[in-house]
């Protein structure tokens, strides 16, 4: 048995880098299909706006551990293959915030008034450079508090990930824990980085809040 | 896929179900009594009561429940205090609820206009008049959907108690995955046994507020 050392918080904080690459990648494949999802979940037909509801509505309606676990072993079900596990936790981490982001950003996008298409269609712009240059805009800034307490969400998501044996931040704190019988220490410094990172996020978030009822 | 095999072990789902619907519904009720003698502190508490909240909700929001329930569940007993997985874990949901919650009740305190509560006061109300019939109902009904779909994450949030082994849901699914070895099938199943639950619960929710919250409002 050894205590916590130097080199445990060294490992914690490389581990962190792989927690910052789940962010990274969820949002850079969320990000996209949540824009689609806002979309087609205001669209003019019908059928779309269904689609996208039970998308949203499904991806909200299961536990974060649920998705995890559903692609770490449903990939190699429904493809045949044996996925690496970086893929198929990507895949979980993407469809989630896909789920929650479109969420967000449908609420923004309804937030602005009909009339402001209207205004657009009367200036005789196609209906996607109404939404380009003016709902687009204003439904980014009515959304950009949620959307950075949702990165909150996420960062503190990604600890799920250690379950299906990823090694990020959460995981490496397992392991220092079990090497070095000292849970109260390894988990509050994983606690702190974890404050560490979302903290500025919430701080911020919350500005961006107070700024934007200022602004209305 | 072969959902046959998981047939054998319904007990074990329908239990895993009760003990996930205990631990929303404890946590759920610790929560809001955390939240709100929490919002009344934060209104009326002195200096140093009042920060002691704001970094307890500061610390609890901004940190993976996960976490938290590793720091409860393998801490306290080195204080001499050894919980069972299921207590241990109604104590962090409680603590993770409790913190959101008083956000919730907060604001819906906030959203009442200084102006609604004097005139409570010029028809001759007490204090406690005011907040029971000016204050309560329309606060409540301005953070309804709020507290709806937080209870909707908790519920779901009750899946990390698997870690501890606390035999919920999610626990359960993970014993019949290691009887089985039918990971995918198991999960497939537990996944829509939430999904049935959280729908559920919205329709509950939406009853109850159409019937609770009755009376128009002039926006």
């Amino acid at each position: 048995m050894r205590s916590f050392s130097l080199i445990d918080l060294v490992s914690l904080v490389y581990a962190l880098q792989w927690t910052v690459l789940l962010v990274l990648l969820a949002l850079a494949f969320g990000a996209p299909l949540a824009l689609l999802l806002a979309t087609a979940r205001t669209s003019r037909f019908a059928a779309l706006r269904w689609l996208a509801a039970a998308v949203i509505q499904l991806i909200q309606g299961v536990p974060l551990l649920g998705l995890l676990f559903f692609f770490y072993f449903g990939m190699p079900v429904f493809l045949d293959l044996q996925v690496p596990a970086l893929v198929a936790v990507g895949i979980a981490y993407t469809l989630y915030t896909a789920g929650f982001l479109g969420d967000i950003w449908r609420g923004g996008i309804q937030a602005v008034k009909p009339a402001q298409w209207e205004a657009g269609a009367c200036l005789g712009l196609s209906s996607w450079q109404q939404f380009r240059h003016i709902i687009g805009p204003q439904a980014l800034r009515l959304s950009l508090p949620p959307t950075v307490g949702f990165l909150v969400q996420l960062i503190k998501g990604t600890s799920l990930a250690s379950i299906v044996g990823f090694v990020e931040l959460a995981r490496a704190g397992q392991v220092a824990s079990a090497a070095t019988f000292q849970p109260l220490l390894t988990y509050s410094v994983v606690a702190a980085i974890y404050f560490a990172l979302c903290l500025p996020l919430t701080l911020w978030s919350r500005s961006l809040e107070a700024r934007l009822n200022g602004a209305r | 896929m072969n959902f046959q095999q998981l047939w054998r072990y319904q007990d074990q789902l329908v239990e895993g179900t009760l003990i996930t619907l205990a631990l929303t519904l404890i946590a759920a009720c610790a929560g809001l009594v955390i939240g709100l003698l929490g919002a009344a502190l934060l209104r009326s508490g002195s200096r140093p009561v009042r920060l002691a909240i704001r970094s307890y909700i500061e610390i609890i929001r901004n940190t993976p429940s996960l976490i938290q329930i590793f720091l409860i569940f393998f801490v306290l007993p080195s204080f001499g205090l050894k919980l069972p997985a299921f207590e241990a874990a109604a104590v962090a949901l409680s603590l993770y609820f409790g913190a959101y919650a008083i956000e919730i009740v907060r604001a819906g305190l906030e959203s009442i206009p200084p102006s609604q509560i004097e005139a409570g006061q010029c028809l001759g109300l007490t204090r406690w008049q005011v907040f029971r019939h000016v204050v309560l109902p329309p606060a409540l009904r301005n953070v309804y959907p709020a507290f709806t779909s937080q209870f909707t994450l908790l519920l779901l949030g009750t899946s990390l108690a698997s870690q501890v082994a606390a035999g919920e849901l999610f626990h359960a699914g993970s014993f019949i995955e290691s009887r089985t070895y039918r990971s995918f099938e198991v999960y497939a199943v537990i996944c829509a046994i939430y999904f049935a639950m959280v729908m559920a619960f919205k329709a509950v929710f939406a009853a109850i507020g159409l019937l609770t919250f009755r009376w128009p409002v002039r926006r």
